[in-house]
């Protein structure tokens, strides 16, 4: 959970990427205020515009958008893989921009690991193989790479398919190696550009929870990108909305949900069921003396969580604090309740 | 109204064709107007190349070097160093391939000069032509399953049963030495071009022009850098083979979905890892569709190679076909065709074989088939060595079968043509003379009475229509090139007989492709067809019309006409099924017949596809039109070919090869600026 005591390990300053032949003179010349518009009669496209925030360590931070929005530009230029037209990247305090290719090399080898949303397995290689590539690209000797493979093998759950090619394997199982090859070399920051987004249903909720419990384990820093709102829901800290390459708000889900800052992030959460992003925490009432229910909920605890047995009961009900000894914070009356989930 | 005409391409074709038919009536025959043909300013252009080749290879850059014959220092051109260095290490290597096939001393005693000449130790004795096809046997085997292992095996066994076992190992060794050649100088300027978006349009253009270019143009510059034989053979072949390796690298790496390639950088790989462990090993499929491109492009090449002294099939060939004895021919063309799908058929294969993972195998296992290789030979060594004495004549029929002295069935070929000739003369004559006089003479005459505006006036304004200003501009300079120099003549013939071919191939091909694009079988039936008779080179075509036809110009268009025809039929069959179902359905709901969906739906959807593959007509026609200068017809092919046996012969073949390169690129520039409007237009891009 995120935790502003936490050093930042990613940070964006100003961060613009345009694409186009002289974007750099237009961005110079526009004096930081760029206008998707005048740039596209420019014949250049805006991809990222004026970008700035951190991700602390340990967060995961959800970039959702529509196709377009410049998600994608966004996580290439902090890994690198696109340069940054303008703008400044620290990754762990080090100024990513300025790294010589040894240094962007090494950073890659050590603190980064990417996964796709079309895998990008290498077709020649076994999963084994796939797993070992990017330590064996590192130098690592082959019997300890091959071990470590083992190790991701087996925490993925592909164990027995070690020798399998990428085209013998479902969807949801080529991207069950392409995550485990990105954490082969045990990363710091951990990438996801729209995972699941090529798998079908069913698999995507399964590989979610996987996901999950990996980070429950891993604890990783973690940019995902998706633009799918309720993985968004499920996997975030905070989820920030591009669009247009801007980023038009930056926040915990629930208040994104409770507090759009733009028009078009209202329109974005509209449909949005409530409970599944409000905590108890913000529908709640004062500390109520006439609490009569035993029942005690956790004020961080989502509603829809909750809902059927905040339901079932028919008295005011005491929030508690669990990080604080379960101290009581507060009450809830079930009407309320039932209005986030009918009401509009 | 003019508006009207600014937008209706066909109202605009007609009124071009309309002034270029007042034109062509209009201008008289007049040797000194400039209407009716263009002065040949550029006529001293093959004097020109001659005298860059001479001075090249003779004058310029010279250093002196020791020559031990006469103990004193000689002043030698560099390029000609280089060239004939080039030329000993290629001999060299064909050489010890050749050997190591058909047994000799010239690889050792080249090493240890001639003291060991005559000496029996040095004779490297040949590997038994049974153990190359078991070999052959073995390969298939592994790379495909037990079809590919006969269809090789049996092959070759027919060849060397036969009595072509010399000759074809001599094209053989041609084509391993050749070939990874292309494969290497492919590979390696693919990948430069990949890299380097500099290189790939400076490459473009060398491509286009040396894969239009007619294989004999090239040959005579060739005999002045390299001289005569089988290394001026492998050289012609590599300028040959390599461009398309080229151009599929280039297309198999682009190929590429950029994610792999990130994947690859976040692995951390650097730029030499990013290359050969994630990208080459990636377009892997690709490649090997290359190498099988080259191998197929050799062995075309190496026996068109035999017009400079390469030794093997080719050179019996030709020898068979100025002597007319077609049975000979025939013999040693089916020899070609047999030798063509195998390699094909083996590297096909190879490009398709998946690796196959085995964690933990020890060398025997990983390394079986080598293994049973090795041991078979010994074997079949020891019995060749054995059956020596059995044989009589000195001939040991276990070793290594002797030209000529296999079975043949040449007389029974020459009783088959015999026959043909008595029982269909007559009627071949008479189609033969009717086509002639009706046909092709009064073309070519209405071709030679086109003054040079007429043809310029629709050349230019067909670029223009379906160009705009650059297509007409590329178009026009493309031609007045060949305008300005003495040869248009020779190359209005050449065009008339071009489009004669391509005009029936086209019909051919879209009227077969069409009926064979109906169902799913027949489909795969013609597919199959086409490539088998796009496997074997150009020259085999050549041999069953001169025995319908004799040497005639007739003969030449049949062959043009069947060679050109694959490509038009393919490219048809393929345009056709690639429409979407969902439009067949379309068109089946709303009641239309067989017929009028083929017109309204299909084949104009088709079109731009098919049109791609009229292009390729084009060049095969012309290629086979060139080649047919072998057996006599007086376009620009002959005076290619006879430029193959003349002093300062180089310039003018060289000159017109890049003639008729010029006329495919024109024809290529048009057809595809019309397809990428058209599919745009389609949105089938
Ligand atoms: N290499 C490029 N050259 C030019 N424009 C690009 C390039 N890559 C992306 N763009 C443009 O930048 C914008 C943002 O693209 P981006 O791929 O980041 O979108 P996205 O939010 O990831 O969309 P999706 O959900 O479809 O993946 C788009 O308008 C796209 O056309
Ligand atoms: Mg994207």
């Amino acid at each position: 959970m995120s935790d502003n005591n936490q050093p930042s390990v990613i940070k964006c300053e100003s961060v613009f990427k345009i694409f186009g032949n002289n974007a750099k003179r237009l961005l110079e010349n526009s004096s930081g205020n760029v206008d998707a518009k005048t740039f596209q009669d420019a014949g250049c496209i805006v991809g990222v515009n004026n970008a700035s925030f951190d991700v602390k360590k340990g967060e995961m931070l959800v970039v959702m958008g529509l196709s377009g929005s410049g998600k994608s530009t966004l996580l290439r230029c902090i890994s690198r893989l696109t340069e940054a037209t303008s703008g400044k990247i620290f990754i762990d305090g080090d100024d990513l921009l300025t790294m010589n290719n040894k240094e962007l090399i090494e950073l890659r080898r050590n603190k980064m690991g990417m996964v796709f949303q079309n895998f990008a397995l290498l077709p020649h290689k076994t999963v084994l193989e796939n797993i070992a590539f990017p330590l064996q690209i590192k130098g690592t000797n082959t019997n300890e790479s091959i071990a470590k493979a083992m190790e991701m093998v087996e925490l993925v759950g592909l164990k027995g398919r070690e020798n399998y090619f990428p085209r013998e394997l479902s969807g949801g199982q080529q991207q069950r190696v392409g995550i485990a090859r990105s954490l082969a070399v045990e990363p710091d920051i951990w990438f996801l550009d729209e995972p699941f987004s090529a798998l079908d249903p069913l698999i995507r909720k399964e590989m979610q929870d996987e996901f999950l419990r990996l980070q429950g384990v891993l604890k990783k820093t973690i940019m995902f990108v998706t633009h799918d709102f309720d993985e968004a829901l499920r996997l975030a800290d905070r989820i920030a909305i591009m669009k247009d390459g801007i980023i038009e708000q930056l926040d915990t889900p629930d208040n994104i949900v409770l507090n759009p800052a733009t028009e078009y992030v209202k329109k974005f959460t509209e449909d949005v069921p409530r409970e599944k992003v409000l905590k108890i925490e913000s529908i709640m009432d004062p500390i109520d003396s006439n609490a009569s229910s035993n029942i005690e909920i956790s004020k961080d605890a989502i509603i829809e969580t909750l809902a059927e047995s905040i339901l079932n009961s028919k008295e005011i009900l005491k929030v508690v604090d669990a990080n604080k000894n379960n101290e009581i914070v507060g009450s809830l009356d079930p009407a309320k309740v039932i209005k986030v989930l009918f009401g509009k | 109204m003019l508006n009207n005409f600014k937008k209706s391409k066909p109202q605009q074709f007609s009124f071009l064709i309309l002034i270029f038919l007042f034109l062509y009536f209009i201008v008289p025959e007049d040797e000194n107007s400039l209407l009716w043909r263009l002065p040949p300013l550029l006529k001293d252009i093959p004097a020109f190349i001659n005298y860059l080749l001479d001075n090249l290879m003779f004058n310029w850059l010279t250093i002196p070097v020791y020559d031990p014959d006469w103990g004193m220092y000689e002043d030698q051109a560099i390029v000609r160093l280089i060239t004939r260095s080039i030329s000993d290490f290629l001999l060299f290597l064909i050489i010890f391939i050749r050997e190591f096939f058909l047994g000799g001393m010239q690889t050792i005693s080249s090493l240890t000069g001639d003291s060991l000449k005559g000496l029996k130790l040095a004779y490297l004795p040949a590997i038994p032509w049974t153990a190359v096809i078991m070999g052959l046997f073995i390969l298939g085997y592994k790379l495909q399953g037990l079809s590919l292992a006969l269809i090789a095996s049996l092959g070759f066994f027919y060849v060397s049963v036969f009595g072509q076992w010399e000759p074809t190992m001599e094209t053989l060794s041609l084509v391993l030495v050749t070939a990874p050649i292309c494969f290497i100088l492919g590979l390696f300027f693919g990948i430069l071009g990949y890299l380097s978006k500099k290189v790939e349009t400076t490459l473009q253009p060398i491509l286009n022009v040396a894969q239009t270019m007619p294989h004999f143009s090239y040959l005579v510059p060739i005999i002045v850098f390299f001289g005569v034989g089988d290394h001026a053979g492998a050289v012609a072949t590599i300028i040959f083979a390599t461009p398309p390796m080229i151009r599929l690298t280039i297309l198999g790496l682009r190929k590429i979905s950029p994610e792999i390639v990130e994947s690859g950088l976040m692995s951390g790989c650097n730029r030499f890892q990013l290359l050969f462990r994630v990208l080459i090993p990636t377009a892997r499929r690709d490649i090997l569709i290359g190498v099988n491109q080259v191998i197929m492009q050799c062995l075309a090449m190496t026996t068109i190679a035999a017009f400079i002294g390469a030794k093997g099939l080719g050179f019996n060939l030709k020898v068979a076909l100025n002597g007319l004895k077609i049975g000979k021919a025939a013999e040693i063309g089916i020899c070609v065709v047999i030798i063509a799908v195998v390699l094909d058929k083996l590297s096909l294969a190879w490009a398709n074989k998946q690796k196959d993972y085995f964690a933990n195998l020890s060398f025997f296992q990983r390394n079986k088939a080598f293994v049973y290789f090795l041991f078979l030979t010994l074997i079949l060594g020891i019995i060749a060595y054995f059956s020596a004495s059995y044989f009589e004549e000195g001939i040991n029929f276990l070793y290594l079968i002797p030209f000529g002295k296999g079975l043949t069935i040449a007389p029974l070929l020459d009783a088959g043509v015999d026959w043909i000739w008595e029982t269909f003369f007559y009627y071949l004559n008479i189609f033969n003379k009717f086509l002639i006089t009706y046909v092709l003479f009064v073309m070519r005459d209405a071709y030679l009475g086109m003054p040079v505006v007429s043809t310029f006036f629709l050349i230019m304004g067909a670029g223009y229509i379906i160009g705009g200003i650059r297509s007409c501009l590329i178009v026009g300079g493309l031609i007045l090139f060949i305008a300005l120099s003495e040869y248009w003549n020779r190359a209005l013939i050449t065009a008339y007989m071009a489009t004669f071919a391509v005009g029936i191939s086209a019909i051919n091909g879209i009227i077969v492709g069409s009926l064979c694009a109906r169902n799913e079988i027949s489909t795969k039936i013609i597919l199959s067809i086409c490539d088998f008779f796009q496997t074997f080179p150009s020259f085999i075509y050549l041999i069953p019309v001169i025995l319908l036809f004799g040497i005639t110009d007739t003969s030449v268009m049949i062959a043009a006409i069947a060679y050109a025809s694959v490509p038009a039929t393919r490219y048809t069959v393929e345009g056709l099924r690639s429409v979407p179902p969902s439009l067949h359905d379309a068109g089946s709901m709303s009641g239309v017949s067989n017929l009028q969906r083929w017109i309204s739906i299909e084949f104009p959807l088709a079109l731009p596809h098919i049109m791609l593959g009229l292009n390729q007509t084009v060049i095969f026609a012309l290629m086979m039109i060139v080649l047919g200068a072998l057996i006599g017809t007086e376009d620009l092919g002959q005076i290619i070919m006879g430029s193959l046996s003349r002093p300062g012969g180089a310039g003018i073949g060289f000159t017109l090869g890049i003639f008729v390169s010029f006329i495919c690129l024109a024809v290529d520039n048009l057809i595809r600026t019309w397809t990428d409007e058209r599919k745009k237009l389609l949105g089938i891009s």
